[in-house]
């Protein structure tokens, strides 16, 4: 793969730095293959609800008085680099509605601070990218705006929910993308995908001016071609926001990984990733496999690990995200802003009517389910149990992590899955995060990167560590990325 | 696990209608998923404290607070551009009182 | 059986019954900002000038904590002797209404910033931070709205921050909840944490009332009464709601827990029972608001911006200086009346000239000069100086000048300031008229002149005195010292 397309995010900053390729002309390539899958309707990958015009569509502030975020479009750092960014980020007078008809048209007054610092570092905005509604599932199918489809298949999901932002950086119609994981959002659709992504540790990126879905678990990070992008990215997302009241400085910078080996490294194998949640498919278990003995050949020695309550994380998401979500929902009442049915004939009905037709059918089950759990009689067994289990999950991880470096899963239990296959049974669906919740609810950072083809599909490894490990992982994964030679351009066209 | 008129309930609290065609299956919908959730309740979790907040309860005490010092507002034409209905310069209900 | 339990049931008579009151105060904070965002308190701004993303609720918004509000609000702990919690830790109180943008109100649930705590007689139950509803206006039928009456909703209000305070069920009339209220008042005021101004919804107040047989310990239903807006209403609120449910019981009836509206205009109490099914809040922890470790700096600081309260002000007064109980919480609770006060007795002390007996100064500061400011001016902000008002109080006291030409020096200082009264009673001749021959001169021609007054007072009238000293009095300008005045006079009618 050569010429612009075949540019990872850093190399093409590093083509800009040196004048061997002009900001204007790299933006304008992305544009007009974001925006000729946007107009091909039936026939694209439906990957975008908005494209730029031009370099100047890009926020670079906040709005009045909201953040300090400011610089030039196409300076800095990050030189250009056209930037896809999830649809839930908001961005300033650009449509922000989160995959959702009762946001349908809405373009916010700001623009959230994971954005600002992005476009601060000379980032630009080529796209507004789709996802599941609210960010409430694994297939992009829950999008208002029709589902996204996967490059390396159309017939498949792209996984979601942050399907578009996955599905555009594997077909090559952006360098790279902003998502959010709540309980694999990132990390299920990059292995769907054949690209990198991303979880930081929690707290570690500003969740200010991302449309909320579970404020305890919601993460935004990137998704990349190369884990060197994923650096490159998360160490300019980074840091502390005073708009934030739960994020945390990271004690130390996030450093571009360069190492080749991984001596020493000890890496924990979970015994309960054979649990009876989730059937690995064969082709999965193969490739995942071969990732371990690579590792082992790079030096690593693998151990066998015990996350005791990881089986139980899915039950306690279920219970926690859909109750946070239920009350973060709370606000879409066609009030200020957004869908309001009309006619109504009272408050009552103009609230219950529009929430009626402004949510779609995932969201509405979401709300019922923790709406109930957090109800009167019932927060004891649902609620605060959901949140003991949490803790049991994180001192697992701690435990693990006295024996363990890192700890190797594989992202998804299977490739990518028909379109529709699982839309009609919730809990099936809901198993496609079975193994990417468990850390999303420990708050620890954990990456999934391409470890080989199942069926001429994606297959994802997953590599979780402590919080504030994000440099240990990126360079492991670096590391085993290399060994891996991972074809990852297959999807371009 | 959960039935019709529960369903109702709750959807009354969360402020949704659903149609009649709709009680139903998400009320089985919901039981399904409740079944799965269930589990958690087979767990010793007696003594364990719940956890509200992850990772930050770990780090170093910091105050998440903010100084009380005014930053600009909104211009009124920006807080109402987004609004479905304005009068008089607020956002126009349905009252609550009809 | 002990006589607290004992039923003063003789004869078929009905119990008496006795009034069980607790209060529920919200108290907006005098902070710059609101409590979740850095807008600037409204005070009568157009509407919805105030607002930004997080507190009109948009998506993705985030509310960061003031740490003003919670300095504030741990003093206000500190001045009920409240027990202080050891994080400052929100929930979200979640239901649908309007004026609240979110569809949840940031508050306080479980761990209350503050937890007991008592006020003068009454126990605190909790005092809670929270966030402020918006302004909902009813306009009426609206061509703009199908078929229904509309609303208005101004988001300048919401999110301003209040201290939510709760009484135990320690009051037992309507005049104690006024008191009480001016007391709470008087004490948040001398805070700074609060302008406490119920005309302008800064001090609001709702009261939980139920009746229960005297004697006994039990508690009956009880109704929450709200909107009442004043000191007088609140009186007239209770008193209202306790008769209506007085007559309930001895009528046979049974009294109805419900949220209670009182009308001022009309007096009259109706029911806000809506078609709402009974509230189901829904609390959990707030996720995007770590709890906050209430640390010693946070304590420290608190504890630095306290000043006297005035209930510790009036008991000192009347310990140290003797006051009358009546003027140590009068001086105690108009801080700036204690203030001046104070300052007067301190130049007094310091001065030249003669010492006023102290609680003269605290006659005069709270009598003759309060009546000569405006309704509730401060004296600082006046002409007359502390010290002025010492030194004339001192020569009035010394019959230096008599308390009707005191008066009048007094009205000189008001209207042109000058810190010497004896200068002035020097130019204007005003100085007091002693015991010499001229004010006896003075006292035989008004005997000659109320001949019939002299009379009647020589015949035992005492109260016919009046028009001679009247005359005496014009005759020497108030000069003259009226107790000299009447031995005088007795003295040549030879009584
Ligand atoms: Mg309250
Ligand atoms: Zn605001």
């Amino acid at each position: 793969m050569t010429g612009i397309l075949g540019l990872s995010a850093a190399r093409a900053a590093a083509a800009i730095e040196k004048g061997e390729l002009g900001a204007e002309e790299l933006f304008a390539f992305y544009r007009e293959r974001a925006r000729a899958d946007a107009n091909a309707s039936g026939d694209g990958l439906n990957c975008f609800t908005w494209v730029a015009e031009g370099i100047s569509d890009t926020p670079l502030e906040s709005g009045p008085g909201w953040s300090d975020g400011e610089g030039t479009a196409g300076a800095g750092p990050l030189a250009g680099v056209p930037l896809a960014v999830k649809d839930l980020f908001c961005t300033k007078g650009v449509p922000s509605q989160s995959g959702s008809r009762i946001l349908e048209g809405y373009r916010p007054p700001y623009t959230a601070s994971a954005v600002t610092a992005l476009t601060g570092a000379g980032a630009t905005l080529v796209g507004k990218t789709n996802q599941d509604e609210f960010a409430m599932g694994s297939s992009t199918e829950n999008s208002a705006y029709g589902p996204t489809l996967n490059p390396w298949d159309r017939a498949r999901v792209p996984g979601g929910s942050s399907g578009g932002s996955a599905a555009a950086v594997a077909a090559g119609l952006a360098p790279w993308a902003l998502g959010t994981d709540t309980g694999g959002s990132i990390r299920q659709p990059a292995a769907l995908c054949g690209i990198v992504g991303l979880k930081p540790t929690y707290g570690s990126v500003s969740r200010f001016g991302m449309i909320a879905f579970a404020s305890s678990l919601d993460q935004a990070g990137p998704l990349t071609r190369d884990v060197t992008d994923a650096a490159l990215m998360l160490r300019h997302m980074v840091g502390r926001d005073r708009c934030d009241a739960t994020s945390l400085q990271s004690p130390s910078e996030i450093e571009l990984p360069s190492a080749e080996r991984l001596d020493g490294l000890r890496l924990g194998v979970p015994r309960e990733a054979e649990g009876a949640g989730a059937q690995i498919e064969p082709g999965v278990r193969e490739s995942f496999e071969r990732a371990l003995k690579l590792a082992e050949e790079l030096g690593a020695s693998i151990e066998e690990i015990s996350l005791p309550h990881a089986p139980h994380a899915l039950s306690a998401y279920y219970v926690l995200a859909p109750s946070e979500a239920s009350s973060n929902l709370a606000r879409f009442d066609g009030v200020r802003y957004g869908l309001r049915v009309p006619g109504a004939e009272d408050l009552l009905d103009m609230y219950t009517r529009t929430r009626h037709d402004g949510f779609g059918k995932e969201v509405k089950r979401r709300i019922m389910l923790g709406t109930y759990a957090l109800s009167s009689g019932y927060y004891d067994a649902y609620y605060g149990r959901a949140q003991r289990v949490r803790t049991k999950i994180a001192e697992d991880f701690k435990t693990a992590f006295e024996q363990v470096d890192l700890i190797l899963t594989p992202t998804s239990a299977n490739v990518a899955f028909g379109l529709g296959e699982k839309t009609a049974n919730p809990w099936s669906m809901y198993l496609s995060d079975y193994f990417t919740v468990p850390m999303s609810l420990a708050g620890i950072p954990a990456i999934s990167i391409p470890c080989g083809l199942s069926e001429g599909l994606p297959v994802g490894l997953q590599i979780a560590g402590p919080a504030f490990s994000e440099n240990r992982l990126l360079d492991a994964s670096y590391a085993l990325e290399q060994a891996l030679g991972f074809e990852e351009g297959a999807a371009r066209v | 696990m959960i039935d019709r008129d529960e369903v109702l309930h709750v959807a009354r609290l969360a402020r949704l209608q659903l149609s009649e065609e709709e009680v139903e299956p998400m009320a089985q919908e919901l039981s399904a998923v409740l079944d799965h959730i269930a589990k958690i309740g087979e767990l010793d979790l007696e003594d364990v404290p719940p956890t509200s907040h992850v990772v930050a309860d770990e780090m170093p005490t910091r105050p998440a607070l903010r100084a009380d010092e005014p930053r600009p507002s909104l211009p009124r034409e920006v807080a109402l551009a987004q609004a479905p209905d304005v009068d008089q310069d607020g956002f126009l209900v349905p009252s609550p009182q009809a | 059986m002990s006589e607290m339990s004992a039923r003063p049931t003789t004869n078929g008579a009905e119990p008496r019954l006795e009034p069980v009151i607790g209060l529920e105060i919200h108290v907006q904070l005098a902070t710059q900002t609101k409590m979740f965002c850095s807008c600037a308190l409204s005070f009568g701004e157009p509407p919805n000038t105030r607002t930004c993303p997080i507190c009109l609720g948009l998506p993705g918004s985030l509310p960061v904590a003031n740490a003003r509000a919670i300095h504030f609000g741990l003093m206000i702990g500190m001045a009920l002797g409240s027990e202080l919690a050891p994080r400052s830790i929100f929930h979200r109180k979640n239901y649908f209404y309007p004026d609240l943008p979110k569809g949840y109100q940031i508050s306080q649930y479980d761990e209350p910033l503050c937890r007991g705590g008592i006020l003068g007689e009454v126990r605190i139950h909790r005092v809670h931070l929270e966030e402020d509803a918006a302004k909902l206006t009813h306009v009426g039928e609206s061509g703009r709205i199908h078929g229904s009456d509309a609303s208005v909703v101004d988001f300048n209000r919401g999110g301003t921050p209040l201290a939510e305070i709760v009484t135990e069920p320690d009051i037992r009339t309507a005049e104690q909840a006024s008191e009480w209220l001016k007391l709470l008042r008087t004490t948040l005021r001398s805070l700074g944490v609060s302008d406490v101004n119920m005309e302008e919804g800064s001090l609001r107040c709702d009261a939980n009332i139920s009746l229960r047989p005297t004697g006994t310990d039990e508690l009956g239903v009880k109704t929450e009464l709200k909107n009442m807006n004043s000191f007088r209403f609140i009186e007239r609120g209770i008193k209202a709601e306790i008769e209506r449910q007085r007559q309930i019981i001895e009528g046979g009836g049974e009294v109805v827990q419900e949220t209670l509206h009182f009308d001022p205009n009309s007096g009259a109490i109706s029911s806000l029972r809506s078609k709402e099914e009974a509230h189901d809040y829904r609390y959990f922890p707030e996720p995007d608001l770590l709890p906050v470790a209430i640390g010693e700096q946070m304590l420290t600081a608190a504890a630095a911006d306290m000043s006297e309260l005035p209930a510790d002000r009036a008991e000192r007064l009347e310990r140290e200086l003797s006051l009358t109980a009546e003027s140590a919480q009068l001086l105690a609770f108009r801080s700036e009346l204690g203030d001046y006060f104070e300052l007067a007795l301190a130049a007094s002390i310091g001065g030249a000239g003669p010492h006023p007996p102290v609680q003269a100064l605290a006659n005069w500061v709270s009598g003759d000069l309060v009546s000569r400011l405006g309704e509730g001016d401060d004296p600082a902000e006046s002409k007359v100086e502390p010290a002025a008002l010492a030194a004339l109080v001192g020569l009035v006291a010394e019959k230096k000048v008599s308390v009707g030409a005191g008066r009048q020096v007094l009205d000189r200082l008001v209207a042109e300031g000058g810190s010497d009264p004896a200068a002035i009673v020097e130019a204007e001749g005003l100085a007091a008229i002693g015991d010499g021959d001229e004010l006896a001169e003075i006292v035989a021609t008004a005997l000659e002149a109320n001949a019939d007054a002299a009379e009647r007072v020589r015949a035992g009238n005492e109260k016919a005195i009046g028009p001679i000293i009247g005359a005496v009095m014009r005759e020497t300008k108030g000069r003259a010292d009226g107790a000299e005045v009447t031995k005088l006079v007795n003295e040549q009618l030879g009584i």
